[in-house]
């Protein structure tokens, strides 16, 4: 029952954080900023293309150094 | 844990790892279907539940781009008619196609498709978080070419990285 539950759980999991929890965190915080700048009236429409170069070099540099 | 979700692309592409090889996958699920033992019934469980599970989700992904599409525009029916036309399309060219998977480069397609998600979901991530982009729509195409280019840059950079320091590969295991 329990490696049932793992294995149902463990579909989400993989869909929605992947296999590096980092990223993730770094989308919602970047999703985050954008809601704040744009709800002070700051343009915002730059965030995420900046967060996806940085955290995506920051992840390729880490993973090619294991 | 290896090179995560797009980055695996860009890991493969630059050499850092191994290169999805399709055959090899299809020659062992092949094994392990033959490996089940059963003769081919009137309804052959295993493949249907394979096959079943690629369609739910598949159509899963579908639905959610004909509400998602159908919604922001007030017309789920226009939305439903074009994913109707894809379908069609789709098995007219498989039908007049008719080659294995193998022969579809695999991780270029891939790396193409993962620019494509990548651009959309930075659109739709900002939109849906508030932001408005400079040229609205047209946004998407800057995206792409941004992503791309983003992309091909660390794919050259790794490479003369993976050519300086020829270490192992990161991980044997195939790219999902």
């Amino acid at each position: 029952m329990t490696n049932r539950l793992r294995a149902f759980g463990a579909f989400p999991y993989d869909f929605v954080i992947g296999d590096d929890p980092l990223i993730a965190l770094a989308v919602v915080v970047a999703l985050g900023l954008t809601a704040a700048f744009a709800g002070a009236g700051i343009s915002a429409w730059w965030v995420l293309p900046a967060a996806v170069v940085i955290v995506l070099s920051f992840s390729l540099v880490r993973a090619t150094r294991r | 844990m290896g090179c995560s979700g797009y980055a695996r692309r860009s890991c493969a592409q630059a050499g850092s790892r191994a290169l999805h090889d399709e055959a090899a996958i299809f020659a062992a699920e092949l094994a392990a279907a033959r490996a089940e033992g059963h003769e081919p019934q009137d309804v052959d469980g295993y493949a249907f539940t394979v096959s079943f599970k690629g369609v739910l989700l598949e159509g899963l992904e579908v639905a959610f781009i004909v509400v998602t599409f159908g919604s922001n525009e007030h017309n789920v029916a226009l939305a439903a008619m074009a994913a109707g036309a894809a379908v069609v399309l789709v098995v007219a060219a498989g039908i007049a196609v008719r080659a294995p998977l193998s022969r579809v480069p695999e991780n270029t397609l891939k790396f193409a498709v993962g620019v494509m998600l990548t651009a959309f979901g930075i659109f739709w991530g900002a939109e849906g978080a508030g932001g408005h982009w400079p040229g609205g729509d047209a946004a998407i195409l800057a995206l792409v070419a941004f992503v791309l280019a983003s992309s091909v840059i660390f794919v050259v950079a790794m490479r003369r990285r993976h050519t300086r320091y020829p270490a192992s590969p990161i991980s044997s295991a195939p790219t999902t």
